[in-house]
């Protein structure tokens, strides 16, 4: 079915470039909030945080809470944060560990599966009430589905199923379980909360930008390339250090050395840039020799081979999980409006790998993800001045043509740049928009076609 | 002649920043002591230096090994097996010191001007030549035509060193440090 805000959506995303009102409009960011956030596969968290029966961990669902919850019988959930009664937050603290859910205010107190418990009082109500009744509940989000340990929700009963929904970013996700010797990850060490006054597209859109570290990192390229290695570092500034000196790789090596993939559904990974001993496993570290060593016991000579060797930076999939496979790492976009963004951004500790590994994962996260980074503070700036800079009254139509020409076609429905710094993966992340803000899922690509 | 040079320094340090700038100074004997006055007045000395974005002059508070900390739970135990805000060895915090003088730190393109109010300032543990020095603080922070404010405690491990005093750690605790936080750049 065709409608006139259908028909203005499409007219904003156009070959090669796209119109900042999708950045910028109070109007479409409703409506993203809508047919995307309740509708997609939105990732909610991770298994480890909720290992134990009664274990939870609240968080957002687009702006919605919703609450993670392992149940009485081991079952993971994904329920509504709020009283059936009067419409309260139940779950006020951002995680723990309880046997059931109380409302604080009248009482009403629900199973850990979000069904109904107890109603104190409950003979004040009319003949009709019956606490048995499922809509009185914590309401289960429609779609709940664990991809692995990784678990994602939709508000929508249609759609595609979550497998299909990857399609091939389930390999990325892998790359991350693989690399645990033991075959486990953990979600450790912490988590980032950094914000910014931007638009939530923005931040996606920039994690596969090979064309920005050069210029936008500048200052801590420099800063680390002319600090002295002779000065005293526990190991975490050495690692930060070496992790901003390889941002300072030449144009050339952006441009032609690492590789941008696509996939349907707005999904696609950059490849990786590191070639430091010190931050692929790969190459040869004391502590890396030993993490290689473990996995060869478990998996053999040849899968370790084979897992060393996917190299991949971020792998974005659409709209709001972010991961470094490699490197231990995971963001999550929560949109709070128009132009303003928070991302968490969470580590995971390898089962089976030396404990330093795990360290120098914790020094890395300092350095991409930290809200005190050297780096990451210039991107937030970035994103700010987007947000700025489209307010004005300037171009119109923002400009996402980089290799629009010269892109490729690739296995699993994908598309490639011919050069890693085409914005192909913009373009992607637009035509998923597109379709799931139109519903017009079988439309031929606009933007990246 | 060493007596003429020392009163000509201090007269040249008077000109370029009036009032109390200065940190505690050696005695004719030697080393400072670490009563709770002299770390009082290192402590506002430290936050003049933050303020008038002297990061070159705060960094030289710090020992040769000193740490700068900023955890991002309450409590945190250590800065290994936990994120934090900021955790800089001495060999990172250089660099985020030669970052901030750089020209191409966006984000300080403006500029954040501060101001700091220490208070509450108490030794907390001591030896002969260390102790551990509790204080509370509040920073506004102005950029960008609005202000953050931040507050919270710090933990100077101080020590006697090249006759005065310098900073072999600080850990500062904000009561937000688990709150979403936009970037942040000047060091409290």
């Amino acid at each position: 079915m065709t409608t006139a805000i259908d028909d203005e959506l499409s007219r904003l995303v156009a070959p090669g470039r796209v119109h900042r009102k999708l950045y910028t409009d109070p109007a479409i960011f409703e409506l993203e909030m809508a047919r995307i956030f309740d509708a997609a596969w939105i990732y909610i968290g991770h298994e480890s945080q909720v290992k134990n029966p009664g274990d939870y961990f609240a968080t957002q669902m687009g702006r919605k809470p919703v609450v993670l919850v392992r149940d009485a019988d081991g079952t993971v959930r994904v329920i509504r944060n709020q009283c059936a009664h009067r419409g309260a937050l139940v779950v006020a603290t951002d995680k723990g560990n309880a046997p059931e859910f109380t409302c604080c205010y009248h009482g009403w107190t629900y199973h850990l599966d979000g069904r109904l418990k107890a109603v104190p009082l409950n003979h004040g109500y009319p003949q009709g009430f019956d606490p048995k009744d499922p809509k009185l509940a914590m309401l289960q989000v429609p779609r709940v589905k664990s991809y692995r340990g990784f678990v994602f929700a939709s508000g929508s009963n249609d759609g595609p199923g979550l497998e299909q929904w990857l399609g091939h970013m389930t390999t990325s996700l892998d790359d991350l379980i693989d690399r645990a010797p033991g075959g486990e990850i953990e979600s450790a060490g912490g988590v980032f909360k950094h914000a910014y006054d931007g638009n939530w597209k923005v931040y996606f859109e920039n994690l596969c930008d090979a064309a920005h570290p050069l210029f936008t990192h500048r200052s801590s390229i420099e800063a680390a390339q002319q600090q002295s290695d002779d000065v005293h570092s526990d190991g975490t500034g050495e690692i930060a250090i070496r992790q901003m000196r390889q941002n300072g790789a030449p144009y050339s090596f952006w441009e032609s050395q690492l590789g941008i993939w696509t996939y349907p559904n707005g999904h696609s990974y950059l490849g990786d840039y590191h070639d430091d001993s010190k931050l692929v496993a790969a190459l040869k570290d004391p502590v890396f020799r030993e993490y290689i060593a473990a996995l060869e016991r478990n998996k053999g000579k040849a899968e370790t081979k084979r897992i060393l060797e996917v190299r991949r930076w971020n792998s974005n999939i659409y709209p709001n999980v972010s991961l470094m496979s490699q490197f231990q790492q995971l963001r999550v976009v929560h949109p709070i409006a128009v132009n303003r963004t928070v991302v968490h951004t969470y580590s995971f500790r390898l089962k089976g790998a030396p404990e330093q590994m795990f360290r120098n994962t914790i020094s890395f996260a300092n350095i991409v993800n930290g809200t005190g980074s050297l780096v990451l503070t210039d991107d937030l700036e970035i994103y700010n001045r987007l947000d700025m800079g489209m307010s004005s009254e300037g171009a119109e139509w923002l400009q996402i043509g980089r290799g629009y020409q010269s892109d490729v076609p690739d296995t699993h429905g994908g598309r490639r740049g011919k050069n890693s710094t085409s914005e192909v993966y913009i373009r992607n992340m637009l035509d998923a928009w597109l379709g799931l803000m139109t519903g017009r899922q079988t439309t031929p690509a606009r933007a990246a076609s | 002649m060493a007596k003429r040079r020392k009163l000509k320094a201090k007269s040249s340090a008077r000109r370029q920043r009036p009032g109390p700038a200065r940190g505690p100074r050696a005695t004719r004997r030697g080393a400072v002591s670490l009563d709770r006055e002299n770390c009082e007045r290192f402590l506002l000395h430290e936050a003049r230096l933050l303020d008038e974005a002297r990061f070159d002059d705060w960094l030289s508070l710090f020992t040769s090994d000193g740490w700068y900390w900023v955890p991002s739970e309450p409590n945190q135990d250590n800065p290994h097996d936990t994120v934090s805000l900021i955790y800089d060895d001495r060999r990172l915090l250089e660099t985020r010191v030669r970052r901030l003088a750089s020209p191409r730190i966006y984000s300080q393109e403006p500029r954040s001007r501060t101001s700091r109010i220490i208070a509450n300032v108490s030794i907390e543990e001591s030896s002969t030549h260390a102790c551990t020095v509790r204080s509370k603080f509040v920073m506004i922070e102005y950029r960008r035509e609005s202000q953050r404010l931040f507050a919270g405690t710090a933990f100077h491990h101080l020590v006697q060193a090249d006759g005065g005093i310098r900073i072999a750690s600080k850990r500062v605790d904000l009561v937000n440090c688990d709150a979403p936080l936009d970037g942040i750049v000047v060091p409290f």
